[in-house]
């Protein structure tokens, strides 16, 4: 079959601590069909041209979040992107921009799960319910509030699409900031003031500029961006009522 | 010992990266614009209270060729800057439902920029009634 011929360049960015001083790009000829994820592609590299390079990937249709990587400069999953559509040049893979290369395609993301832990990432029940008692019950409108926030599969694509984070890593940035609003936003919750301690800090929602490209790039559709910026207002009414509140300008 | 020695890639040049971040530092761009147009008629208040000849000489002064350079290319650059905010606007609202539908990101900012045309046709038509 002709189609089997095709070979695609895809130039990968290596970076092995025991042995580069910094990142080095290496180039490999990959023979590819049209149904080809990029990801397949790396995975051809490892298994026929070089074994040391590493990523990280597990489920292949776009719903563990692992596999994520900048592909030509964006922000992407390499299991729903496709080679034919780099065909005939070349592709460039890189670790997800903004944070630390662990190696090759694996980025350290021990900042995003530490963050993640901290905004207590489940419902905090409003009112305590024995199991006598039954179901806590939510109407659809309740659940249209945060539905389209709970898509989230922590891939990071849109940590490696804000200048914010990769400006200041103290940013709690845009992904587990959508993530508390989606919790927030739930009917059932009732551990919106435990949560607004981080998300009304100069590191929560005030971090972003709404540049709102983290909404391009989620393979989710989230919309980090409008999840957070949202917010800004209730953070802006909660910072001037303190002042007219008994006692709430010692807070 | 750990031989772990993640590597942190600079973010110098960063807006050059990406035509999006290009964009948005175009549109917070246009904001120093707005901000300078701002002191342009603050400057005019003040010779409004320094009198009628004083107020006269502004008017005067905004009609030399550079001035009118000055304001087309303060007028392009506003109504970027209005498309642009209102394109971001979506993203700042809260999610509405009208008749159980949910208001889309593009109502909103057809909205917004309806709202600043009919706002300027206002203005324009009270301003050439006044005079």
């Amino acid at each position: 079959m002709a189609d089997t011929e095709k070979i695609i360049e895809i130039e990968v960015l290596r970076y092995r601590p025991e042995q580069d001083k910094e990142p080095v790009w290496q180039s490999y000829k990959v023979p590819f069909t049209d149904d080809m994820s990029v990801l397949q592609g790396v995975q051809y590299i490892k298994d026929y041209l070089d074994e040391t390079v590493s990523f990280r990937w597990s489920c292949r249709m776009a719903i563990c979040g692992s596999c994520g990587m900048m592909i030509d400069d964006k922000p992407k999953l390499s299991c729903k992107t496709f080679l034919r559509d780099y065909y005939p040049g070349k592709l460039r893979v890189e670790a997800l921009k903004h944070l630390p290369i662990e190696r090759d395609l694996i980025v350290d993301a021990t900042d995003f799960i530490t963050k993640l832990e901290s905004i207590k990432p489940y419902i905090i029940p409003k009112e305590e319910r024995t199991l006598a008692q039954g179901e806590y019950l939510q109407t659809p409108e309740q659940r249209d509030m945060y539905e389209q926030f709970s898509s989230c599969i922590n891939c990071m694509l849109c940590y490696a699409a804000c200048p914010q984070y990769g400006l200041n890593p103290k940013f709690t940035g845009p992904g587990i900031l959508a993530l508390m609003h989606r919790y927030n936003a739930d009917s059932r919750d009732g551990g919106q003031a435990e949560r607004n301690e981080l998300g009304y800090a100069d590191e929560g929602y005030w971090g972003c500029t709404a540049v709102g490209y983290c909404s391009e790039v989620c393979p989710k559709g989230v919309d980090p961006a409008n999840a957070i910026n949202q917010n800004k207002m209730n953070s802006a009414i909660n910072y001037f009522t303190r002042f007219v509140t008994p006692g709430g300008a010692d807070k | 010992m750990s031989n772990r020695r993640p590597y942190v890639r600079s973010m110098d040049g960063w807006w050059k990266r990406d035509a999006y971040f290009v964009s948005y530092m175009a549109r917070e761009v246009t904001s120093v614009f707005v901000a300078a147009y701002a002191v342009v008629l603050l400057f005019g208040l003040v010779r409004l209270g320094q009198g009628e000849a004083a107020f006269n000489g502004w008017l005067q002064y905004l009609k030399t060729p550079w001035m009118l350079v000055f304001h087309v290319i303060v007028l392009a650059v506003f109504c970027y800057h209005t498309w642009s905010w209102f394109k971001i606007m979506p993203k700042t609202m809260p999610i509405m439902f009208v008749g159980g539908k949910r208001v889309q990101p593009g109502t909103i900012t057809g909205t917004g920029l309806a709202a600043a045309v009919v706002a300027c046709l206002a203005l324009l038509f009270i301003v050439g009634g006044v005079s």
